[in-house]
């Protein structure tokens, strides 16, 4: 075997470990929950207004300070599959839906890291981060596997670094703030209520941490990713002019992303709005993330356009 | 972003207290003055925010057909098919605009709203802007502690000494302090207004932009063989667009021949690189200039830019006719349909073999690397020409190119062949110097193959203000969304300092609070009066 090929394995090990790791994490993120004190919340505020999370059982926390440790580690072994993959086709690890698609989740579990380093109560969203992950991670490896290799003429241009980059990068924020916004809308429906509403949605919900910080939080990571999303849009432009002979040409793909970038407009205008901040806000955000999902999915998979890049036959 | 997030900015149709309208005999206002007051109804829902977030959504959703139906500036053929296999339902899509959903009239009535609303905003805000931008701070509230921040400094320092420190500190901070009635206000962050009207006025100019470049803009595709050329002139392009504003005599004269292509593999295929050899002349009779054109690489004169679009082969043949007359050099490009292997289809048409002769049409398969799949059957297994060969099959009669009716030239047309106008007189798989005989004594034989290449030219006078537009849009947005808007203000007590601080838009950040009383507290230490210091 090539140097190539072991180094193109050795990414596919670490990808299936990447996935396992996520899963022990989503385990002891679910035991965190699960162990938590299960009496009514009792919300204890702080003399600056401020709100003390409700205090979790001996268990509970070190299950949650596991699950995050095992996180980080899946983090690292995810960055690693990324720069196997780059070594391995001498490239950008950006080249096919397969690596798009790990670079995307990448992204979303750092952005969550991220959030908890600033916010420590947001750890109690992790089940909600890691298990979508998973999910989608092996949801990618069955579907959008493709083998390490050279990219195809069109893609050889310093800016498939920049804006397939930045793309990802955008993408990932977006991911988690979306996963954010879903969480709130279930806490503030849960708060509406008068923290009485029985059924399972209330039992997870008043774990969570308060609708305030889920909404800052989701909001803080559209801040960071749109515009770095707008760059993404931007440079794809440039290389559009160069490539395709125009800076924008209507296809599926930019037509998809217009519409993502007019939705996150809307959210960060509508956050601002009286009688639009709170859930209404919260549902754009979701709106934009499955508009973002269906950029990936369908326009790569089922539609044919300029991008049809994905690989994947 | 929160352009709108204020008050109403808009309040021109609120009455002066104890002011009373016209009012007619039978008790209603005139029709001017109910014109006028509808017109500011509208006017005021027009650019309030709710409006606008409908018209964002509103764009949003009219894009989406644009997506999921074919669109005829992006395939005309995929339109055609659409009619073929929808042949009740396009022909409404289709009065409806939704085959060119992004030059509709509804599409454009949507943005240009969204536009006219989004200018009822920025006029008034800009100004609004540039007012506060010259007007000191707001004075200082009475009570200090109802702030959200709010601090208290113990100093030994005199009102006014204290105060003269805590300006210096501010003013190094970049605040603007404004100092009357023995207190301080002070802001910081009117950048952030800035930037949220640099990010809107910037996307007027790129919608601005943008229109220029439709309206005198154009481009136009043409297959271009090897050792062939062309010149920039609406005829010679094979299909061109034009912006209405401009017409064939603002052409810039270039002139553009290809000599050589070459295609590119990696081992396993894929391909590495598409190369144009040109020559080139800026000017009727101007001097030749050498150029390699190739994907993400364009030619760049003068304004005017060359690419190259796509690539294929085109089979030479040549054809004795049953007198003996030799016709070479025959060929026509064949479009590839299959782009892994490179497998062309096309047809050569040949109308004109001489007074009283049939019309001969060659119709079928180039295949760069043939391989047999049994049964005479070709496939073709590898992007490069490696063991070119052809299938065809020879018609006669008459291919219809002098009927009038435009034609498909890459294909024959079936309902001829139906209704007997062309009649099949031969088939043959044929490699390179291998001839097929016909019935009548001619022979087609197949001697080779050129390659061809799709070039495109284009010229889009505004798209370098577009890209401008996008980064100070990109800019504004920067700005707007790192920048926190603040206020401090300072009031000397009996010697204290007292210190309350609020910030506008979003979470209030403890931190920069913090650091401020922080160096007030530092400084109001060090510039602790001189007696003290020498104990």
């Amino acid at each position: 075997m090539s140097d190539a090929a072991n180094l193109a394995s050795l990414a596919d090990t670490l990808f299936t470990l990447t996935i396992l790791a996520y899963s022990l994490a989503t385990i002891a993120f679910a035991a965190e929950l699960a162990f938590a004190s299960s009496s009514r919340p009792k919300v204890l505020v702080a003399t600056d207004g401020s709100e003390i999370p409700e205090a979790r059982t001996g268990f509970s926390a070190r299950a949650g300070q596991v699950a995050l440790g095992i996180t980080l580690l899946g983090l690292v072994l995810h960055g690693t599959v990324l720069l196997l993959r780059g070594l391995a086709a001498q490239r950008i690890p950006l080249g096919n839906m397969f690596e798009l698609a790990t670079a995307v989740t990448f992204v979303g579990v750092a952005g969550f890291l991220y959030l908890v380093i600033r916010t420590p109560r947001l750890r109690g969203i992790g089940l909600f981060v890691t298990l979508p992950v998973t999910v989608g991670m092996v949801l990618t490896g069955l579907f959008l596997y493709a083998e390490s290799g050279p990219l195809v003429a069109a893609l050889r241009s310093g800016w498939l670094l920049v804006h397939v980059t930045t793309v990802s990068i955008g993408f990932g924020a977006f991911l988690t703030s979306g996963i954010v916004s879903g969480l709130f809308l279930v806490r503030s429906r849960f708060d509406e209520a008068g923290g009485s509403a029985a059924g399972v949605n209330s039992r997870v919900a008043h774990r969570l941490p308060s609708a305030e910080t889920l909404d800052r939080a989701a909001h803080r990571l559209v801040v960071f990713g749109f515009p770095v999303f707008t760059f993404a849009v931007i440079a794809g432009a440039v290389w559009a002019e160069s490539a395709w002979g125009r800076f924008w040409n209507w296809d599926p793909k930019e037509t998809w992303a217009f519409i993502a970038w007019i939705v996150y407009a809307a959210y960060l205008h509508a956050r601002a709005t009286a009688g639009w901040k709170g859930r209404a806000a919260a549902w754009i955000n979701v709106a934009g993330l499955v508009v973002m999902l269906f950029n990936l999915l369908y326009v790569n998979l089922v539609s044919t356009g300029l991008h049809s890049y994905a690989g994947v036959n | 972003m929160s352009l709108r997030s204020d008050a109403p900015h808009l309040a021109i149709d609120a009455p002066e207290a104890g002011q009373t309208r016209p009012t007619s005999p039978t008790g209603r206002p005139p029709v001017r003055a109910r014109v006028v007051r509808v017109a500011r109804g509208w006017w005021r829902w027009l650019t309030s925010m709710p409006t606008a977030l409908m018209l964002l959504f509103l764009l949003a959703l009219a894009a989406v057909p644009g997506s999921l139906l074919p669109q005829r500036p992006l395939s005309q053929s995929a339109v055609a098919q659409y009619f073929a296999d929808n042949p009740q339902l396009a022909p409404i899509l289709d009065r409806l605009g939704l085959f060119d959903v992004f030059a509709a009239p509804w599409f454009a009535a949507i943005y240009l709203l969204l536009f006219v609303s989004l200018i009822g905003c920025l006029v008034p805000r800009t100004l609004g802007h540039i007012r506060s931008l010259r007007a000191a701070p707001p004075r200082a509230p009475s009570r200090l502690s109802r702030l959200p921040r709010h601090a208290e400094l113990s100093t030994d320092l005199g009102a006014e000494e204290a105060l003269d420190v805590a300006e210096e500190e501010l003013r190094v901070a970049r605040y603007r302090v404004l100092r009357k009635d023995g207190a301080i206000s002070a802001e910081k962050g009117l950048l952030k207004e800035t930037g949220n009207l640099v990010f809107h006025l910037a996307l007027l100019a790129m919608l601005i932009s943008l229109a220029v470049g439709k309206l005198w803009g154009y481009e136009g595709s043409v297959l271009v063989q090897e050792g062939q050329g062309f010149c920039n002139s609406f005829q010679q392009y094979d299909t061109y667009s034009a912006g209405p504003l401009i017409d064939g005599a603002d052409l810039s004269p270039l002139c553009v021949d290809l000599e050589d292509f070459q295609a590119r593999y990696e081992p396993d295929l894929t391909p590495a690189s598409f190369t144009g050899d040109i020559t080139y002349s800026r000017a009727l009779d101007g001097p030749d200039e050498q150029a390699t054109i190739g994907i993400n690489s364009p030619l760049r004169v003068d304004g005017t830019r060359l690419y190259l679009t796509g690539r294929g082969f085109a089979p030479i043949f040549s054809v004795r006719l049953p007198d003996g007359t030799e016709l070479t050099d025959l060929s026509a490009p064949f479009l590839p349909t299959d782009s892994t292997t490179m497998l062309s289809e096309g047809v050569l048409k040949l109308p004109d073999l001489g007074a009283g002769r049939d019309q001969l049409a060659v119709e079928g398969v180039f295949l760069p690397t043939a391989a047999d799949m049994g049964g005479g059957l070709l496939t073709s297994v590898d992007p490069r020409p490696l063991d070119p060969a052809v299938a065809i099959v020879v018609y006669t009669g008459s291919v219809g190119l002098d009927s009038g009716i435009p034609q498909n030239v890459f294909t024959l047309d079936q309902e001829r062949i139906g209704r007997g106008q062309l009649e099949r007189v031969g088939a043959a798989n044929l490699r390179p110097g291998e001839s097929l005989n016909l019935p009548d004594g001619t022979s087609i034989t197949f001697t080779g193959f050129k390659e061809f290449a799709a070039l495109q030219l284009s010229r889009d006078p505004s798209q370098l203000a577009v890209l401008i537009s996008a980064l100070a849009m990109l800019a504004g947005l920067l700005t707007t969304l790192l920048v926190r808007r603040r206020r401090v203000f300072l009031r000397p007590g009996d010697k204290v300092l007292e210190i309350g601080g609020l910030a506008q838009g979003g979470s209030a950040e403890p931190a920069e609070f913090e650091r401020v009383v922080t160096g007030i507290s530092t400084a109001l230490a060090a510039a602790g009066p001189p007696d003290r210091r020498d104990h």
